[in-house]
């Protein structure tokens, strides 16, 4: 099996996963509830960065066709951006911004270590410097589930219509494409339905600690992945790319 | 030593015997109440130039040409960030706490740094920033690393360390921009036309009228003046300006062989007091948008509090 297309194509949306989210949590700097958390925000957000800019590389490599990570950042438009559509959703409220950060690291916390385990050495090496953030990401963003959902009346309803908006989106992070299940078949890439099991066990005590009901799996949405996005992230595209598409062809 | 039956003059006189043998004023030692009230101004005035200036450099954070470049601009917000905690940290030894400064600076009773009042219209201003504004105040915080009072220097010492980077990564900014394409050089000079002058405008009224000069260098809270240290900075980044082919605006600006510096042309102090004064670009939006983040996070604050609350009701429960 000749794995380097389908290879660039997964590692591709992984990095776009990674700048998106990334992207959206810089959003926050100079905009969080204390100063503390302004810079604890921005160190999360810098690793996000990291992450994309090491999976760019390597997508950049794998594809061989001379472009760098931010031709792929910049250059590529919605409908060529494969990032899951939970990474893109606007930073709504901080409750929002807490229960997606959540979720998302809840999930990258069993992803990576599967992932630390491919038969890519790159994408494995990737994975064991962003699973060591991810922990920390994880510990900290279920002390805040706790502190919101076990505060305040009002943080309490805030951080549960959070999760409540958001849950449909979570689904998307346990499906694969035929091309994933092949990479999987071969022992690039986690599995992601199976690691479901594992997220639950994450994310559900925590829920119940924080008085928290854990949402009806009553709707999804998906399409990330096919370059089916919503509305924002053109928005985000046209912000993030502002320069290169304005000043093209430039070094900055 | 503080000996409580010395009268308030022995305690000045043995004050000033300390600060003139260079030593260091700590929190728990005596000091005169104008002393405390000079560096609550000043360290509180310094801590929120580090929080507003995160604006005007955020303004491009998610508009960045490169990833690289936005990992840098973000790292650099971020340690301006931390800069403001050290300096809030700073006066709470003086005995005032971060919620009144927050307070003063939302009812437009504390000063920060006027140039943060200018807006960032392009990439380039964020390589003028760090270039300039972060090269002036590293001028100035290199002579503060010697300030008496000991926190406020300790805290300088460690913040000088991130400046020099941030000058030096502003500068690699406008440097890129002034070798690249005719646009980028175009750029790069508009940002430098506009930074320059209120960048010598940091630097403070010229020592003749500076209201608070005189006493803070006799209690060596201040140890250059504001026009050494303005002459030094224009010294250090004129080559700086030629290396990168840009033109510092300002057709009076000629080496002095004799005093061995630049001489350069006179400061529009009118506009510098107009911009305090509140006529600034930015004034309304830098506390509006301080303001607005402090009020959106309000219910994030409580939510903390009592969570902690209820957390020290449980723990003395279970002792119980
Ligand atoms: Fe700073
Ligand atoms: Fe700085």
């Amino acid at each position: 099996m000749h794995a380097e297309p389908e290879l660039f194509h997964y590692t591709l949306g992984l990095a776009d996963d990674a700048l998106v989210l990334g992207q959206r949590l810089c959003e926050w700097c100079s905009n969080a509830p204390f100063l503390e958390e302004d810079l604890a925000l921005a160190n999360v957000a810098l690793d996000f960065m990291g992450r994309a800019r090491m999976l760019y590389s390597h997508a950049a490599t794998l594809e061989g066709a001379g472009r760098d990570e931010d031709a792929l950042a910049y250059l590529r438009d919605c409908r060529e951006y494969r990032n899951l559509l939970i990474m893109e959703l606007p930073r709504g409220d901080f409750a929002f911004s807490t229960a997606r950060q959540f979720l998302v690291d809840a999930f990258n916390l069993p992803f990576l270590e599967d992932l630390c385990r491919s038969r890519d050495p790159e994408l494995a090496g990737i994975a064991g410097k962003a699973l060591k953030e991810s922990r920390y990401h994880y510990r900290r963003s279920r002390d805040w589930v706790l502190r919101l959902g076990d505060g305040t009346a009002e943080s309490h309803r805030r951080l549960q219509r959070a999760f409540d908006e958001i849950w449909g989106y979570t689904h998307e992070l346990f499906r694969a494409g035929e091309a994933e299940q092949r990479l999987v078949a071969a022992g690039f890439a986690p599995d992601r339905p199976a690691l479901r099991a594992r997220w639950e066990a994450l994310v559900v005590p925590v829920l119940a600690e924080a008085t928290l009901r854990r949402p009806e799996d009553a709707w999804s949405v998906d399409g990330g992945r096919e370059g089916t996005h919503t509305e924002h992230l053109g928005h985000l595209l046209s912000e993030l790319q502002f320069m290169q598409r304005a000043y093209p062809g430039l070094q900055w | 030593m503080n000996d409580s039956n010395a009268s308030p003059e022995e305690l000045l006189r043995r004050f000033q015997a300390r600060i003139d043998a260079e030593q260091r004023i700590e929190p728990k030692d005596w000091m005169p109440e104008a002393y405390r009230r000079t560096l609550v101004r000043q360290i509180s005035q310094h801590a929120h130039s580090e929080v507003i200036g995160m604006q005007p450099e955020g303004n491009w954070i998610l508009r960045a040409p490169s990833l690289r470049r936005k990992a840098v601009l973000l790292a650099k917000v971020q340690d301006e960030g931390g800069h403001g905690l050290y300096l809030y940290s700073a006066t709470e030894t003086l005995g005032v706490s971060r919620e009144e400064l927050v307070e003063a600076l939302h009812e437009g009773r504390a000063k920060y740094a006027s140039i943060f009042n200018y807006p960032t219209l392009t990439w380039a201003d964020i390589g003028a920033i760090g270039w300039l504004v972060d090269g002036a105040a590293i001028v100035n915080q290199i002579s503060l690393q010697r300030t008496s009072y000991g926190p406020y220097a300790r805290g300088m010492v460690r913040i000088c360390k991130e400046e020099s980077f941030h000058q030096r990564q502003g500068y690699e900014v406008i440097l890129t921009l002034a070798r690249g394409s005719a646009e980028q050089k175009a750029m790069a000079q508009d940002a430098l036309d506009r930074w320059w002058w209120p960048s010598l405008m940091m630097f403070g009224p010229h020592d003749a009228e500076s209201a608070h000069s005189a006493q803070s260098m006799t209690w060596k809270i201040k140890r250059q003046s504001n026009d050494e240290l303005r002459q030094k900075f224009v010294d250090q980044t004129v080559p700086q300006a030629e290396f990168a082919g840009l033109v510092i605006p300002d057709p009076q600006l000629l080496w002095n062989a004799e005093r061995g510096h630049y001489d350069f042309g006179p400061i529009d102090w009118e506009e510098f007091n107009r911009v305090v004064a509140g006529n600034g670009m930015c004034n309304r939006d830098r506390i509006a948008h301080h303001r607005r983040a402090h009020e959106e996070g309000e219910w994030v604050r409580e939510a903390v509090r009592a969570h902690e609350e209820r957390k020290r009701e449980r723990a003395a429960q279970d002792a119980a």
